[in-house]
């Protein structure tokens, strides 16, 4: 029986590049092969959340929410317009972390949808926080001198968004590959503003976990960082800040290897993805450094 | 007809019930292979029975029933399906027998989809393989070599995002889809996806509708399944939903076809339009400008008294109309015979506003002084639900304001002032 990925996003009415990582790691792991059909959808965007399960033709349906974390979207809204037969959070028997996986019908096509967690919550997301490291400093074997920040909205609007950074945070803590490792957030303490009060290192790769680069990610991080006073005029990375140097990595979901963690989801739904994730793997690894200054 | 062809049609023929499509009735007698009987070769035009197969391959030959069986048959297949149903419409085929539609494949078939011009040819009459050249209808008599090609599906999202003037189109169907490209030389299946990713799901709910099954959500329906920050659309009033649907929703803003009403049993007198294939609920971009809508209607009308000289009225509404009809950006500089010239509009500026902005030196609200224009206009944003929920984690924060100024549709317009234009260069 046919098989066909489908991957949800947000996406936007106003910011053309918000569907862009999106469409990039569906791309990447069409082309390894793994699912007859590999599609797109958003809540803001076309196809729609509402209409996108009939763009495909398979019966079986692997839904991989491009989210940071269980939240609103991934509990309502994703599930309400998709039509899943009998949705119920419960079954997803989360502690806000662990959601894995869950299978419905959808109303209006009749498709086995198996519904996934978010990509943010995955474990092998905590890989793509090291590889974005990689990327913006250009060295595959980054983390002697180094220390590494996540950072998120905070706990304000929803709780399981400040789990998911800890999580990662303690993930790559554990990896011992960082000197210091250290949780920081947008709206609470401990605040990405003052950055380099919470690093002996000099140099300090910050990694945002967001879904796609935006305002936050482009003009409130940087500038709060203080890596420029105004986002328009660019900023470096590295940049000198209070005698640190700040790599600032900006959204992590755009970095390639996240397609690895959208099909380990499928995976552990159950989808048949053999060889695709080594494929993925191999394909998004880091050649260069980052053109970026 | 290349050999493949001609196996799978013995095949075919040989296997029970034989071939019957599009006119053409290939069977044996018997009705199989092991009763070693001849070969029945039937096409509107022609009849020939108790064939052998060398005599059967001699028929075959060059018939445009078989390779039209062929290319539907054991290329697209899929019977009933979105795709299927979509390619026969391409070339008429419910319509048409295969000989007249070869006639006119070989000249180039042309439909239309929405603001798409599709083009369905036959190179090689002989194989049957049909090729498709999608486009902007604006562009139908343009050369191929003076367009930018394209031949991956997956580049029309790229192609799609902006308009010509290089905005972003956040509705796939609005009419301002780019011209100057053209999907070249593609193949039925890549037709197809080029389609469906510049029109998403158009094709799967037109099919919907053919069958009689396309669900359709109403406004009702739409609203109440709201929640967050949408969850106060619900509360818009039925006249305003008029409004919206004849804003938003008119074949000159958007190429859907728009099925949704009121409710079941209550249609909306707005038009929904021409459009080839339907619009089955309310986009998001309406439910977001619907949100925006419910709160400004919460307000009370109260009366003011302006006093205007009757070309100022009148200027007034001429520029609600060049806005509301995308003209703006068409209006020449120095033709100050234009409601909406800048420098009409200037001039009108400096005269009625006061130096709070307020128009006509009276205030918006007359228990206050000054400009409190502010208050209208400094909402929260809502193109991010963040602000409510923190999970997506998608950054589009946008500090501006959502402007559309990406709609290039051109209606006539008459002279609203119903004055003679002295500037004799024909344009009016
Ligand atoms: S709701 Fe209106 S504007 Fe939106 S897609 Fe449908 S017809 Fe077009």
């Amino acid at each position: 029986m046919s098989q066909a990925l489908v991957v949800v996003a947000h996406g936007s009415h106003l910011n053309p590049g918000s569907s862009a990582p999106t469409y990039e790691h569906a791309d990447t792991i069409r082309a390894a092969g793994a699912f007859e059909e590999v599609r797109t959808g958003f809540w803001k965007e076309e196809p729609s959340l509402r209409e996108v399960l009939r763009t495909c033709e398979a019966d079986e349906v692997y839904v991989v929410p491009m989210f940071i974390s269980e939240g609103y979207f991934t509990e309502q809204v994703i599930p309400r317009e998709l039509r899943l037969e009998g949705w119920d959070v419960e079954d997803w028997d989360s502690d806000g972390l662990s959601a894995d996986v869950a299978t419905y019908t959808a109303a209006d096509t009749g498709q086995t949808v198996h519904y996934c967690g978010p990509v943010g919550t995955h474990g092998s997301m905590t890989d793509v926080l090291v590889r974005r490291a990689e990327s913006v400093t250009g060295d595959p074997d980054v983390g002697e001198g180094f220390g590494f920040a996540v950072v998120g909205h905070g706990t304000e609007r929803n709780e399981n968004s400040a789990k998911a950074i800890e999580y990662h945070a303690d993930r790559v803590r554990d990896l011992d590959r960082f000197e210091e490792v250290q949780a920081l957030y947008m709206d609470e303490e401990p605040e990405v503003d003052d950055v380099t009060d919470f690093f002996e290192s000099e140099d300090v790769v910050v990694v945002p976990l967001f879904v796609s680069d935006g305002f936050h990610t482009q003009e409130d991080i940087p500038e709060d960082m203080g890596l420029t006073d105004d986002y328009r005029t660019g900023y470096d990375v590295p940049a000198a800040v209070d005698g640190h140097r700040v790599w600032y990595a900006g959204a992590v979901g755009t970095e390639a290897l996240m397609a690895d963690v959208v099909l380990e989801r499928a995976a552990d739904a159950g989808a048949d993805v053999s060889g695709a994730i080594e494929t993925v793997r191999e394909t998004t690894r880091v050649a260069a450094p980052e053109a970026d200054d | 007809m290349p050999a493949r062809q001609f196996d799978a049609l013995i095949e075919a023929a040989d296997a029970d019930g034989g071939v019957e499509f599009d006119g053409l009735r290939v069977s044996r007698a018997g009705g199989e292979a092991a009763s070693g009987g001849g070969y029945t070769f039937v096409t509107p035009e022609h009849e020939a029975a108790d064939l052998s197969e060398s005599e059967l391959r001699a028929h075959a030959e060059g018939s445009p029933y078989v390779t039209n069986w062929y290319f539907w048959e054991h290329e697209v297949r899929r019977h009933d399906s979105p795709r299927r149903a979509f390619l026969r419409r391409a070339e008429a085929a419910d319509e048409h027998a295969v000989h007249e539609r070869y006639e006119a494949l070989a000249e180039g078939l042309v439909t239309e989809w929405g603001q798409l011009r599709i083009e369905a040819t036959l190179p090689d009459a002989d194989d049957g393989a049909r090729r498709y050249d999608v486009r902007h209808v604006a562009d139908a008599g343009r050369a191929v070599d003076d367009l930018e090609t394209y031949r991956d599906p997956l580049d029309a999202r790229e192609l799609a995002k902006y308009d010509d003037d290089g905005m972003y189109r956040p509705l796939k169907t609005a009419t301002n889809a780019p011209t100057g490209w053209a999907f070249h030389d593609l193949g039925w299946r890549d037709a197809v996806e080029t389609v469906e990713t510049l029109y998403p799901a158009t094709v799967a709910n037109w099919y919907r509708e053919r069958e009689g099954t396309l669900d359709i959500d109403h406004w009702s329906d739409t609203a109440e399944r709201q929640t967050g920050i949408y969850g106060v659309v619900e509360e818009l009033p039925r006249e305003a939903v008029e409004w919206v649907a004849e804003a938003a929703c008119d074949d000159s803003q958007c190429v859907k076809r728009r099925e949704w009403q009121y409710d079941e049993d209550d249609e909306l007198a707005a038009d929904g339009g021409d459009g080839a294939f339907p619009c089955r609920e309310p986009c998001s971009l309406v439910v977001a400008a619907a949100r925006r809508w419910t709160k400004l209607e919460e307000e009370d009308p109260r009366e003011y008294t302006f006093r205007l000289t009757p070309s100022e009225k009148e200027q007034i509404e001429g520029i609600l109309d060049a806005v509301a009809d995308g003209r703006v950006d068409g209006i020449r500089e120095a033709d100050v015979y234009e409601d909406a010239n800048r420098y009409r509009t200037r001039y009108l500026r400096a005269k009625l506003f006061d130096d709070d902005g307020d128009l006509a030196g009276v205030p918006t609200d007359p228990a206050e002084h000054g400009h409190d224009g502010e208050d209208h206009h400094g909402e929260d944003h809502d193109d991010h639900d963040e602000e409510d929920h923190g999970d997506h984690g998608d950054d589009d924060h946008d500090g501006h304001d959502d402007g559309d100024h990406g709609d290039h549709d051109s209606e006539a317009h008459g002279d609203h002032d119903g004055e003679e234009h002295d500037d004799h260069d024909d344009e009016e």
